[in-house]
């Protein structure tokens, strides 16, 4: 009985009207990354950094058995730098691009909450000049009286990140 | 029946049985000596083609089925012994193979069979079965006796390799008609007429290359059972191993200290083996590669009028599906190579006082964690000062350079280096001796020669087992480990300083011994993140000089110190990020962090394409 009950519940949360988003936080503002799309929250461990890429790119860590590339969101969107504190976590994704899917650790200044939001409350980004480009945003929502920025996570990684070629290669 | 999906399968299940047996009846016939009736042999050979025709007819595939009745009468009769087994008997047969690998094809492909080449060959197999190897009987029309009487005079292995002959639309319909009512299977009988109406509404049928070669459609491996068992039976210990241990987890006290060590120690050595069972698995014999050759140098040979005798040596030698795949398209151009270069004819060679025959020898054996291929042949051997000529000609070498022979041998290797000046059909098929080089490199591995004017060749190819697992010395640059593939490594010196000359445009040379060699920090290549590291000579001291070939030169990068030796399991930085180049790829190391491997080929050429070669400063 109990657990009908409980299979009922999470029907109601995942209807196709509601997701869920795990938030976190970069430079005091809230961003949201579709809950389905992330893979753990992982700790700080040592990065083996790659030659010859772009100075977000902290390098490669060891994740079960897979070689996973981390990226320092501060450093990709180009925000002061704060050093790493005991709230910074990495936030492991699972994107899909055109070839497949890529697992991805997010470097973020800490963990926030996980919402549910129903899509029809999520506003379209208005252009404005956040931390974050608009064409990796998906929408606004409004929970508990705070605005809540709502990722394009797949685009964000693929194109925004993993796609960008070091500026300068040093000969 | 079946969905077509379902179809697919079977498809793909009846072209790999077929494929192998055609393999089966190829190797049979090779070995069938004209007039010597090996009854094993033919039951071989008879054996495989009766599965193939049992299976297209189940498959529903008659037109194979129909064709392999055909190839199997012959060979009934020459098991039966009421055929004698010829020269042409086993010429039409290896064609008859050749035409079911085509036909596989076709099927593979889903396209419309050759018809009017499957119909010339039945026709003169079936003058062949008529009149037992004369021209065919009385019933045949002009045409159909012209045709197969002039090729029982051509040279085969020449036919072999021509387009087939347009047969006569009138003719042979007909002609397998008579013999469908005299001796064929009722059911087959119905396919019988297929093929003939195809060919009258489509005479103009493209002929395809005889010579195709068989696709290897899917990538299923056939394992041997006893491979999978003992694999199996090394789960079975890794799971008692672990249930050793796992007891520990309940309670532990200082007294099960060795019982842990001993676990553990058997943990290790079950993980190993587990792991080299597990590559077993990838593992086939060469022989898949080298049979082959069989018929190719049988073919050539003969096109060529030159008498070769194949040696295959080592052939059950195991290596990884993978590297094995790879392999054959370069293997296939050195013994191009050593037949169209190497082996003379034989008058050369008995003008040279050599036996008439050459010897081409293909051997593989197991050295070192590498499987080494060798390719020699006792023929005129490199023309060292041909190629030199040749070399200062294209402006590969200086006049005044002294190179040792084995260096001049390897300029062959370069692109565009193509023997211009003896070009034939066959070493003129756009794969150069670069490319074949390249090929090895990419699988990891490399090629040596050995040559001595008018006494023979010998190409030496060195590959590891797999390409899932390298030999890597580890190398440590600042708080870094990178791994550097030991196949790259020539040697490994302390540097001295003394011996570092700066020239233009900040590069370095390092003397060695006589050998003038461009140096590089591997903190300046991974300069993204040292870029303040520049090379400086005052800081060379005590360091590591890693002296590595690639592309026959050799460079040296400055390391600070050299770690262990050891395997490394090859993880693709693409998988989850993308090709960087100059890296091969990643590994994790013993304790869990992750350590790159370099990509030498690649870091040779961005680092060093620019800085002045050995060549322009021994000449300068």
């Amino acid at each position: 009985m109990n657990q009908v009950q409980t299979e009922y519940e999470s029907e109601l949360d995942l209807s196709p009207d509601v997701l869920q988003f795990l938030t976190f936080i970069l430079n005091g503002e809230e961003y949201g990354v579709d809950i389905l799309k992330v893979q753990g929250i992982q700790g700080w461990t040592k990065v083996t950094p790659i030659p010859n890429t772009p100075d977000f790119m902290l390098g490669v860590i060891n994740l079960r058995g897979a070689v996973v590339p981390i990226v320092d969101l501060r450093k990709r969107f180009q925000l002061e730098e704060v050093g790493y504190g005991p709230t910074t976590v990495v936030i492991v994704v699972k994107v899909r691009d055109d070839d497949g899917e890529r697992v991805v650790g997010l470097v973020v200044d800490a963990v926030s909450e996980v919402y549910n939001v129903n899509s029809r409350e999520i506003k379209p980004s208005p252009n404005f000049s956040g931390s974050i480009s608009t064409e990796y945003i998906r929408g606004l929502s409004m929970i508990e009286n705070k605005m809540v920025i709502l990722l394009e996570i797949d685009s964000l990684v693929n194109a925004g990140v993993l796609d960008l070629v070091p500026n300068e290669l040093v000969s | 029946m079946f969905d077509e999906e379902g179809m697919d399968e079977i498809r793909q299940i009846f072209l790999e049985e077929s494929t192998e047996g055609l393999d089966v009846m190829e190797s049979g016939l090779l070995a069938l000596e004209p007039g010597a009736a090996d009854m094993e042999t033919i039951n071989d050979i008879f054996r495989a083609a009766h599965s193939i025709k049992g299976g297209g007819g189940t498959f529903g595939f008659l037109e194979v089925s129909d064709f392999t009745h055909w190839v199997e009468t012959i060979l009934d009769e020459m098991r039966s012994g009421e055929r004698d087994v010829t020269e042409h008997g086993i010429t039409l047969l290896l064609e008859s193979v050749d035409c079911l690998r085509g036909m596989m094809d076709t099927i593979n492909a889903k396209s419309d069979y050759d018809t009017p080449r499957i119909s010339a060959l039945q026709a003169r197999i079936q003058a062949l079965l008529d009149g037992s190897d004369q021209p065919p009987a009385a019933e045949s029309v002009d045409t159909s006796e012209a045709e197969s009487s002039a090729l029982v005079s051509e040279e085969p292995a020449v036919e072999t390799l021509m387009e087939p002959e347009q047969p006569t639309d009138d003719l042979l319909p007909e002609s397998a008609e008579q013999e469908v009512t005299a001796d064929v299977p009722p059911e087959v009988k119905e396919a019988k007429l297929e093929p003939k109406t195809e060919q009258k509404e489509a005479p103009t049928t493209e002929s395809k290359s005889p010579k195709a070669a068989p696709e290897s459609g899917g990538s299923s491996i056939r394992v041997n059972v006893e491979k999978v068992d003992s694999l199996l039976n090394l789960v079975g210990e890794l799971v008692i191993t672990q249930s050793m241990l796992g007891r520990f987890k309940k309670e532990f006290n200082v007294n099960d200290l060795s019982d842990l060590r001993d676990g553990l120690a058997q943990l290790e050595s079950n993980t190993r083996e587990l792991q080299e069972s597990a590559m077993q698995i990838r593992m086939l014999p060469i022989k898949v590669a080298f049979s082959r050759f069989t018929r190719l140098v049988r073919d050539l040979s003969r096109s060529l009028g030159k008498k070769v005798k194949l040696e295959l040596l080592g052939e059950q030698t195991e290596l990884d599906k993978t590297v094995l795949e790879k392999i054959g398209d370069p293997l296939v151009h050195l013994v191009r190579n050593s037949l169209d270069h190497g082996i003379e004819t034989v008058e050369k060679r008995i003008a040279a006082g050599k036996s008439e025959e050459g010897l081409l020898r293909l051997s593989a054996f197991h050295e070192a964690g590498h499987i080494v291929i060798e390719i020699s042949d006792d023929g005129a051997g490199l023309n060292r000062d041909r190629i030199l000529a040749k070399a200062i000609d294209r402006g590969l070498v200086s006049e005044d350079e002294q190179l040792t022979d084995d260096a001049i041998h390897m300029l062959i290797f370069n692109a565009g280096f193509s023997t211009a000046d003896q070009v034939s059909d066959l070493s003129g098929r756009g794969v150069g001796m670069d490319v074949v080089r390249r090929n090895i490199q990419d699988l990891g591995g490399r090629i040596d020669i050995e040559s001595e004017l008018g006494v023979g060749s010998k190409f030496t190819i060195r590959l590891p087992l797999t390409l899932a697992i390298l030999d890597g010395q580890l190398v440590r640059v600042g708080k870094e480990i990178y791994i550097v593939p030991l196949l790259s490594i020539v040697e490994s010196v302390f540097i001295n300083p003394e011996r570092v000359n700066v020239v233009a445009n900040n590069s370095m040379l390092y003397r060695l011994r006589e050998e003038f060699l461009p140096i590089t920090d591997l903190r300046a290549i991974c300069g993204g993140y040292h870029k303040d590291m520049t090379l400086n000579v005052d800081e060379l001291n005590d360091k590591l000089l890693v002296v590595i070939e690639t592309a026959g030169k050799r460079y040296g990068i400055v390391v600070d110190d050299l770690e262990d030796q050891q395997q490394v399991v090859i993880k693709g930085l693409e998988n989850n990020y993308k090709h960087v180049h100059g890296l091969a790829g990643a590994t994790i190391l013993g304790d869990g962090s992750v350590a790159l491997i370099l990509d030498i080929p690649g870091l040779a050429q961005r680092c060093f394409s620019d800085a002045v070669t050995t060549d322009q400063v021994a000449s300068a």
